[in-house]
C-alpha cells in the first residue's frame, strides 16, 4: 500500500516512510523470529512445563488436562495425588536399577570411553593416508543408527549365532550363553556397545583439539628435551582440556538419554535389570499411559539434566574457558 | 614413519584391533544376509559356503521395504529444510539486531540444549494428539525442529556474527533492506554451515527412533527404524532375514555418511572450537 508508492519514487532507504517497511530491521524482526519461538515454545518448553503440572495427578491421558472438569462422569479427568507418583517413583525399585544403570553409562563412559578415544586421538590425530582411513573406520558406529546397532549386536550375542556361540563351541560348553538375557550381565552388554557406538566421537572432537596445538609448542618442548610421554601429559592434555570438558558433556548428557540402543537389545529386560531412565520412562509411563507418572520420571531427568548443565557451564566449563 | 620402533608396532596392533572390533561385527551383518540360518548357527563370523541373494531379493521386491526407507526421507528431508530456514531466519535475526529483550529470548532458546528431550515425550505425546497431527509425518517433524533449533540457532549466529559488518553497510546504503539482504547475501555466503547443519539434522532424524516409535502407530507410515524391529519382530529366529534387512537400510546411509563426513565432523567439533 504505502510500500507501492514509496518504492515508485526509487531512490535511497533513508526516504522510506516508517511503517510497514519491508526493508526495516523491526518488520524483519516480526517475520523471522516467531516462527522459530513459537515451535520451540510449543513442542519444547510448554511441553516441559506441563510435565512440572501434570506430575501430582495420576492420569491416563484423556481430556485436555487432569485438573479439567469431566462433565459425563461429574469429576475431573485425572485424579490429584500429590506427591505419591514421586514417592512411587522413588521406591521402586526398577527405578532404582534403571538410575544405577544411567550412572553405571556415566561412569563407563567417563573411565573408560574417553581414555579410549583420547589414547586413540593421540595415535592417529596427525593427517597421514592410513591415519585418516583409521578415523572413518572409527567413525562408522557413530553414524550407524542406535537401533541397528543394537540388532546387530543382539545377534553378536545371541547364544545360538553368534560370538557367544563361538565361545561356548570353543570350551566345548554344554549349554548356549545369552548374555542379553542373563540378569547380571544384560546391562553390561550394553555398556560395551556404548562404548563401542560413541567412543569415535569423543574421538574426532580430541582430534580438532589436537590438531589445533600450535606446532612449535610441541617442538619447543623437545628441544627441551621432553620425552614423548612428557609431551602428552605436560603439553597436549592441558591444551586438550576445553576440549575434554566439552566431551564430558556430552558424555553425561547423552548418558541420561540412552534409549534406542536398550530396546532391541534387551527392552529393559531379564526382570526390567537393564532399563536406563528413559527406557523405564517409556515402559512404565508411556506403555502404561500413565501420563502422571511418566511426567514425574520426566520431571527428575529434566533435574538431572539441568542441574548437571547449569552445575557444569559455571564449574568446569567456566575454568577451561580461563 | 622412521624405522621400525616397538612403539609404532604397539600403535599398528591396537590401531588393527580396534577396527576388527568394528568391522568383523558389521562385515558379519553383510554376509549374513547371504547365509542360510543353518549356516549362521554353525559360522557366524566365516565366509558363506554359497552365495545366497534370496534374502535380499526378498527384501528388495518388498514394497513395505520401500514405504519405509521412503517415510524415513520424507521426514529427514522436511525437518532439514524446515531447521534451516527457521533456525537460519532467527539466527540472522539475533545476529543482525539488538533488540530489548535479545539476550533473554536467545538464552530461553539456548535452554534446548540443556536437558534430554525425552524429559517432555509425555506432554509432547498429548500436544501433537491434540494438535490433530499423530500419525502424521508431521507428528515427528516438528518436534524434531523444534529440538534441533536451539542447536542450529547456536552454530548459525556464530557464523552470521563472523560476516564482515563492511557488506552490510554497503548494501544498506544501496538501499537493500534486512530481508533482502538475508535472501541475497546472508544465506549465499553460508553455504558451508547450512551444509554441516543439513548434514546433521539429517544424519538424527534419519536415525531417529524414540519420537516416531510414540507418534507413529500405522505401519504405513512407519520409518525404516520401526521397520527394522518390526521385521524383528516378525522373523524372531532367522537372523538372516534381520541382517540382510539392515545391511540394506545401512549401506546407503553409510555411504552418504562417509561422503558427507567432513560436514558431519564439523558439526561435531565445532561446538568445542568454538567453546
Amino acid at each position: 500500500m504505502t510500500l507501492v508508492s514509496t518504492q515508485s519514487t526509487v531512490g535511497s532507504a533513508k526516504r522510506r516512510r516508517k511503517g510497514f517497511d519491508l526493508s526495516s530491521q523491526t518488520t524483519m524482526l516480526l517475520i523471522f523470529l516467531p516462527p522459530a519461538i513459537l515451535l520451540f515454545t510449543v513442542f519444547v518448553m510448554l511441553p516441559m512445563a506441563e510435565a512440572a503440572f501434570f506430575s501430582p495427578y495420576k492420569w491416563s491421558g484423556y481430556g485436555p488436562a487432569p485438573w479439567a472438569f469431566n462433565e459425563a462422569t461429574g469429576k475431573s479427568f485425572g485424579t490429584w495425588t500429590g506427591g505419591a507418583n514421586f514417592e512411587r517413583m522413588f521406591g521402586h525399585s526398577a527405578f532404582q536399577t534403571a538410575l544405577s544403570n544411567t550412572f553405571k553409562v556415566i561412569s563407563v563412559s567417563l573411565l573408560v570411553q574417553l581414555p579410549l578415544a583420547l589414547m586413540l586421538a593421540l595415535m592417529i590425530y596427525r593427517k597421514s593416508y592410513a591415519n585418516t582411513v583409521f578415523r572413518l573406520i572409527f567413525f562408522v558406529p557413530y553414524i550407524l543408527a542406535e537401533v541397528a546397532t543394537g540388532l546387530i549386536w543382539s545377534f553378536v550375542f545371541d547364544g545360538n549365532f553368534g560370538l557367544s556361540r563361538v565361545i561356548t563351541d570353543t570350551f566345548e560348553l554344554q549349554k548356549a550363553f545369552f548374555p542379553l538375557a542373563e540378569k547380571q550381565w544384560a546391562f553390561n552388554t550394553i555398556l560395551a556397545v556404548i562404548v563401542w557406538k560413541y567412543f569415535g566421537f569423543h574421538m574426532m572432537i580430541y582430534i580438532a583439539g589436537l590438531q589445533s596445538i600450535p606446532k612449535d609448542l610441541i617442538e619447543a618442548a623437545r628441544i627441551d628435551g621432553a620425552r614423548p610421554l612428557q609431551i602428552i601429559f605436560f603439553v597436549k592434555l592441558p591444551m586438550l582440556w576445553p576440549a575434554i570438558t566439552i566431551s564430558i558433556f556430552y558424555s553425561v548428557l547423552g548418558a541420561l538419554q540412552v534409549f534406542d540402543l536398550v530396546m532391541p537389545m534387551t527392552a529393559g529386560g531379564p526382570s526390567n535389570s537393564s532399563h536406563t531412565l528413559v527406557s523405564y520412562l517409556y515402559n512404565f509411563g508411556f506403555i502404561r499411559l500413565n501420563v502422571g507418572y511418566g511426567s514425574a520420571v520426566g520431571v527428575f531427568l529434566f533435574a538431572v539434566g539441568v542441574i548437571f548443565a547449569f552445575v557444569y557451564r559455571n564449574t568446569v566449563q567456566r575454568e577451561a574457558a580461563r | 614413519m622412521s624405522s621400525f620402533t616397538w612403539r609404532s608396532a604397539l600403535r599398528i596392533c591396537v590401531l588393527l584391533l580396534v577396527s576388527s572390533l568394528i568391522l568383523v561385527p558389521l562385515a558379519a551383518t553383510i554376509l549374513g544376509g547371504f547365509k542360510t540360518d543353518g549356516e549362521l548357527r554353525a559360522e557366524p563370523f566365516g565366509l558363506p559356503e554359497v552365495w545366497r541373494t534370496q534374502f535380499y531379493g526378498e527384501i528388495l521386491i518388498d514394497p513395505q521395504f520401500w514405504r519405509y526407507l521412503w517415510n524415513s526421507l520424507v521426514i529427514s528431508l522436511l525437518t532439514v529444510a524446515l531447521t534451516l530456514i527457521l533456525g537460519s531466519m532467527a539466527a540472522y535475526a539475533f545476529a543482525q539486531a539488538t533488540f530489548f529483550g535479545s539476550r533473554f529470548l536467545f538464552s530461553y532458546l539456548l535452554l534446548g540444549l540443556m536437558f534430554p528431550f525425552a524429559a517432555a515425550i509425555m506432554p509432547l505425546f498429548l500436544t501433537v494428539r491434540d494438535l490433530g497431527i499423530l500419525d502424521t509425518p508431521w507428528g515427528v517433524i516438528l518436534p524434531q525442529v523444534a529440538f534441533g533449533l536451539a542447536f542450529s540457532i547456536m552454530f548459525f549466529r556464530t557464523f552470521f556474527k563472523q560476516m564482515p559488518p563492511e557488506l552490510f553497510e554497503a548494501a544498506r546504503v544501496d538501499g537493500c533492506g534486512y530481508i533482502r539482504f538475508y535472501f541475497y547475501f546472508t544465506l549465499p555466503l553460508s553455504t558451508p554451515i547450512l551444509a554441516t547443519i543439513a548434514v546433521f539434522v539429517f544424519v538424527q532424524s534419519w536415525n531417529n527412533y524414540l519420537l516416531p516409535l510414540i507418534m507413529l502407530n500405522d505401519r504405513a507410515g512407519y520409518t525404516w527404524t520401526l521397520g527394522a524391529m518390526d521385521y524383528r519382530g516378525e522373523y524372531i529366529s532367522s537372523w538372516n532375514r534381520t541382517l540382510a534387512f539392515m545391511t540394506m537400510t545401512l549401506t546407503p546411509a553409510v555411504v552418504f555418511f562417509i561422503a558427507a563426513q567432513k560436514y558431519i565432523v564439523a558439526g561435531l567439533t565445532g561446538g568445542s572450537v568454538k567453546g
